[in-house]
């Protein structure tokens, strides 16, 4: 009898004991992913771009053989720290507002003589032999603006306008699914698998999320830009494709990006 | 030719810190293409770093060390100043050496 009842007792614990291990594998692998980043921190492998984007920018290239040196990001000709913090904004001498990876496509092609199916011929990399020189000079010109606080011109009326814009589409349903990009991002605690998605609605989410892209992707062995994300975004709520450098890309970035003004710039980051 | 590493070398109370980040894929041997065919090992097998010419650290590595693989480690002395040199082989034998300098 009191054999039983211990029997008992000790099923009625584990019971309990599953319980208490169902509530907390929710937050444990929040924390396990958290700790998972944090161990990858100190050896990023985004600095192997940001080395090779490096050299490229200071070696002279393609047929007129000139080097970034005379590429403006907004600071003056050639200057990258803390250039990135205030992308997009509007560059008179090409009449539009751009963000950081036309800008360099821009400049390769007007200064540098490089075509422009030459310059955005590999827009991504693949992790191995494909590699996108758009993506390492990103690297490096992101890395220039670590700790830096953002500060995108969104009151320069150019800007204004794309960044109103880039509200617009943010919060425009379409596709198959009828999907907008508040749909994931508009709501706290929304996830994809295990992937916690930020809440692009609110300041912190959303400064959060920018200023760590780009980002080596450990999944992808390869580093990804902004552009790459809004494209793959789009991918996933089954939107047509986003064009690279349009002017959809430029107005969501801006929207973004002027979102998260006030917070220092921390990227390239490291994710998953 | 492989891609240069990227190396920090730091004095830490009595010892050096190392930390180094390669570029290489270190492909397993396990994974397939598109077309289904095996895509063949590719990955670094022996990492060997000296410090003044005595080897400090001998490792060997087998195909589960991931892409772009970063390595961090310490040995006893080191000044700064001084050099750490770096070399990894593949097994396809091809091999890369860079160096550092202590801060």
């Amino acid at each position: 009898m009191i054999a039983r009842l211990r029997i008992a007792a000790a099923i009625a614990l584990g019971v309990t004991a599953v319980a208490i291990g169902g509530a907390f594998a929710q937050s444990s692998t929040v924390d396990e992913i958290a700790k998972y980043r944090e161990a990858l921190q100190d050896g990023n492998p985004a600095e192997l771009w940001e080395a090779r984007g490096e050299e490229m920018w200071t070696t002279p290239r393609g047929p007129k053989r000139v080097s970034f040196a005379t590429c403006d990001l907004g600071l003056g000709p050639g200057v990258v720290k803390g250039a990135y913090a205030a992308l997009p904004r509007y560059f008179a001498d090409a009449k539009s507002v751009m963000d950081l990876e036309t800008r360099l496509v821009w400049c390769m092609v007007n200064q540098q003589g490089i075509s422009e199916g030459d310059a955005t011929k590999i827009k991504f990399g693949d992790g191995s032999a494909r590699r996108s020189d758009l993506e390492a000079l990103a690297a490096y010109v992101t890395s220039q603006s670590r700790g830096v606080e953002m500060k995108v011109p969104v009151n320069e009326p150019h800007v204004r306008d794309m960044y109103r814009l880039g509200e617009q589409m943010f919060f425009y349903r379409g596709g198959t699914h009828d999907f907008s990009c508040a749909t994931c991002h508009g709501e706290d605690g929304k996830r994809i698998r295990l992937q916690d998605l930020p809440n692009l609605t609110k300041t912190e989410g959303a400064q959060k999320a920018y200023t760590t892209w780009p980002a080596y992707r450990v999944s992808q062995g390869e580093l990804r830009t902004f552009q790459w994300r809004l494209n793959d975004c789009f991918r996933q709520q089954r939107f047509p494709d986003l064009v690279f450098g349009s002017e959809a890309s430029i107005a969501l970035t801006t929207y973004l990006a002027g979102r998260a003004n006030g917070a220092p710039y921390n990227g390239p980051a490291i994710k998953r | 030719m492989a891609d240069p590493m990227k190396i920090r070398a730091n004095v830490v109370g009595d010892s050096t810190e190392v930390k180094v980040l390669m570029n290489h894929e270190m492909e397993t041997g396990q994974r397939k293409d598109a077309q289904g065919k095996t895509i063949p090992a590719w990955f670094i097998q022996n990492v060997k770093v000296t410090h003044n010419e005595k080897v400090v650290l001998n490792a060997q590595w087998g195909p589960a060390v991931a892409k772009n693989p970063f390595l961090s480690f310490k040995f006893k002395g080191g000044a700064k100043g001084d050099k750490v040199k770096i070399t990894w082989t593949d097994n396809r034998n091809d091999t890369r050496t860079d160096e550092a300098t202590i801060a």
